[in-house]
């Protein structure tokens, strides 16, 4: 069984570039000239130092030895939270914006959810000097006002996006809208392992650094490169397919996948896209999707906003059908009640897309010599407003 | 060989073919049908009947809210298809059906072909379905069911790739004046003319329609020396947004066209 991309974009069924001939000069050119640059020793050997140097990797694999009491099994978190920028998103906007260059590209755009993919990608515009667009919907303009405001010091121009349900979807259009209407001189950085071939490819490769790492790091900590399980949370699944990739062929190494259940998965509130979705075409590939039974795309829904997303990169879609990877699906009481527990137990404050990852501790069965790997993807900052709605509440407390 | 409408219509040296794009379901629920018989009986030579999408990519914001307001308004697939079911008792020239992808696959791609082919539709216009796709999954279904697959060519397309889209076409090609969105502001400038001029040179063996873009006579008129005829979308469905009757709407519409 493979788990790599084939020629024509696909994973096994899913994947593909299901783009308008408006972006066909530019995915083409994308297409045709992303392997010979990220394979080329001047990309390497700047991917390389700007994460070492600028972004402060290798980010720590750290044994969180008061976690690992509490649930009887050795827990290490992968720290992407102490990544500049505080996630795991900017591995790929540094990739991202050397290729840019490498193509001679002279404006970035970029949707973001979060807010996070949107920093990260102001970030490598400003280290570059070059002129950056940002779409985000209103809804999370307003949700994640500080993510907006740093966007803005660093020299973004972000645009408020009012289309749809004013979230992550509807921004991942209007950036796509911006491309066709600027053919020549624009890249789009997309955030996560979504999109037309070859970003979920491309993308997965920037992120692969942090299972790359892990390897050694648990070589050097436990005396194996394998763990028993890694543990990932998937909005368009960009860290859990960089945490997934050196493991893929690995195949006593579970790969657990978590996604947003918002308030259930059998309410209308949800963005567990494998849970409940069935494959379709959005954003230019085939995949699992968030859809009625006419085809049109529904509204996730979670309390994060970075998998607030109704769909999923096609790796996963193909992981999920293959049986490689399991997807669970954390309701936002688990994911708050993880959060506390991690910042109580270990003094980390998760960003809330991480705490999916940590909710799937509770659901799964451990046995107390289990390595269990857990990638913490971002750090909480942005999360502050939501966090102190809830935290005196006895609910979300474990005794 | 897929002939149907479609042929005949580009048969010959026919000029001046006015083409115009409506959204299903707008701006009422049950105007599909009014409008496609208006539309012919104004003098309109081809239809396209917009199936709304909830993510459409190529479309700017007027035709963005005319699918939001349908799909409100409760249209689907489903819907459209009961619409049309009669279409063919009244109305002769050729039918378009233009949608995105996903509506299609959700309905299924041989079921829907079917379903085009005992309406009487004549071809289908997909902008996110580019050529290697259709041809792993879609062509055999088209030609089965007697369906011409409209590709778009745009003032980026290589003239080698022209030449692969001229080969696989068999109606006609959709020619996009500028490169961006529908309903765009942009002028019909220059560029576009150089650009209308270089296709116009290359002797395709598929007639043209120039879309995107036109809006009013003055750009009709323009798109007309250069291809067959010419496109109109967005400025159709900001004219049925106004007040007044359908039928005035359109007729006023397609007088002030040609
Ligand atoms: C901290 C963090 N984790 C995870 C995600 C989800 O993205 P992905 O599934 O691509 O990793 C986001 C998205 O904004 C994020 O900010």
């Amino acid at each position: 069984m493979s788990y790599k991309v084939n020629k024509e974009g696909y994973y096994g069924e899913f994947g593909g570039a299901f783009i308008p001939e408006l972006m066909y000069p530019n995915i083409k050119e994308l297409q045709d000239n992303y392997l010979r640059i990220i394979n080329s020793k001047e990309f390497k050997e700047e991917f390389a130092h700007l994460l070492k140097d600028y972004v402060g990797r290798p980010s720590p694999l750290y044994y969180a030895e008061r976690m690992s009491e509490h649930y009887n099994s050795k827990i290490y978190l992968k720290r992407e939270d102490l990544n500049h920028t505080g996630a795991h998103k900017i591995n790929n906007t540094v990739g991202q914006i050397i290729l840019a260059r490498a193509l001679g590209k002279k404006r970035i755009i970029a949707e973001t959810g979060a807010g996070q993919h949107g920093v990260a990608t102001a970030t490598v515009c400003a280290l570059k000097g070059m002129p950056c667009v940002v779409y985000m919907g209103r809804v999370d303009v307003e949700r994640q006002a500080p993510n907006v405001k740093k966007m803005r010091m660093l020299g973004a121009k972000v645009v408020t996006v009012d289309s749809g349900n004013k979230t992550l979807k509807d921004a991942t259009n209007e950036a796509m809208r911006d491309w066709i209407n600027h053919p020549e001189d624009t890249h789009y950085i997309i955030g996560s392992a979504v999109g037309p071939h070859p970003y979920p490819d491309m993308v997965t490769h920037f992120q692969s650094v942090i299972s790359e790492e892990m390897r050694w790091q648990l070589m050097e900590q436990t005396g194996s490169e394998l763990p028993t399980r890694v543990i990932a949370c998937v909005g368009g699944g960009s860290n859990a397919a960089g945490a997934f990739y050196h493991f893929l062929d690995d195949t006593k190494v579970e790969l657990i996948g978590v996604e947003a259940a918002g308030k259930g998965i059998h309410t209308k509130q949800s963005a567990a896209t494998l849970a409940i979705g069935r494959p379709g075409v959005l954003h230019s590939a085939r995949s699992y999707l968030m859809q009625t039974d006419d085809g049109q795309i529904t509204e996730p829904y979670s309390i994060s906003a970075g998998l607030d997303y109704p769909g999923i990169g096609p790796l996963h879609s193909h992981l999920y059908e293959t049986g490689r990877a399991k997807y669970l699906a954390a309701t936002d009481t688990e994911v708050l009640k993880a959060a506390f527990l991690l910042t109580r137990l270990e003094g980390i404050i998760p960003a809330l897309e991480s705490a999916h990852a940590l909710a799937a501790l509770d659901k799964i069965k451990m046995n107390p010599d289990d390595v269990n790997v857990v990638n913490i993807s971002g750090r909480g900052d942005k999360d502050m407003e939501t966090y102190l709605k809830y935290f005196d509440d006895e609910k979300y407390q474990t005794k | 060989m897929i002939t149907n409408r479609i042929n005949k219509l580009f048969q010959g040296d026919k000029k001046n073919i006015l083409s115009v794009y409506f959204t299903a379901g707008y701006p009422k629920l049950d105007d599909t049908v009014p409008t496609i018989q208006g539309l012919e009986k104004h003098g309109v030579d081809l239809i396209e009947i917009g199936i709304p999408f909830s993510d459409p990519l190529a479309d700017g914001p007027v035709i963005q809210g005319s699918s939001h307001i349908a799909l409100q308004n409760g249209i689907s697939v489903k819907c459209i298809f009961e619409q049309l079911k009669d279409i063919r008792k009244s109305v002769r020239i050729p039918l378009i059906v233009m949608g995105y992808l996903n509506p299609v696959i959700s309905y299924g791609i041989e079921a829907f072909c079917k379903k085009c082919n005992e309406i009487g539709i004549d071809g289908m216009i997909l902008p996110d379905l580019p050529l290697n796709e259709y041809n792993r999954s879609f062509k055999s279904f088209f030609e089965k069911y007697n369906l011409h697959n409209v590709l778009l060519i745009t003032p980026e397309t290589s003239e080698k790739r022209l030449h692969e889209i001229d080969d696989a076409s068999t109606g006609f090609i959709y020619m996009v004046s500028t490169s961006s969105t529908t309903g765009a502001k942009k002028n019909v400038s220059d560029y576009s003319t150089e650009y209308f001029q270089r296709v116009n040179n290359m002797k395709l063996k598929n007639r043209r329609l120039i879309g995107f873009g036109i809006s009013n006579h003055k750009t009709f008129d323009n798109a007309c020396k250069y291809a067959q005829g010419a496109i109109i979308g967005s400025a159709f469905v900001k004219a049925v947004s106004q007040e007044g009757t359908l039928d005035e709407k359109i007729e006023k519409f397609v007088k002030s066209i040609k």
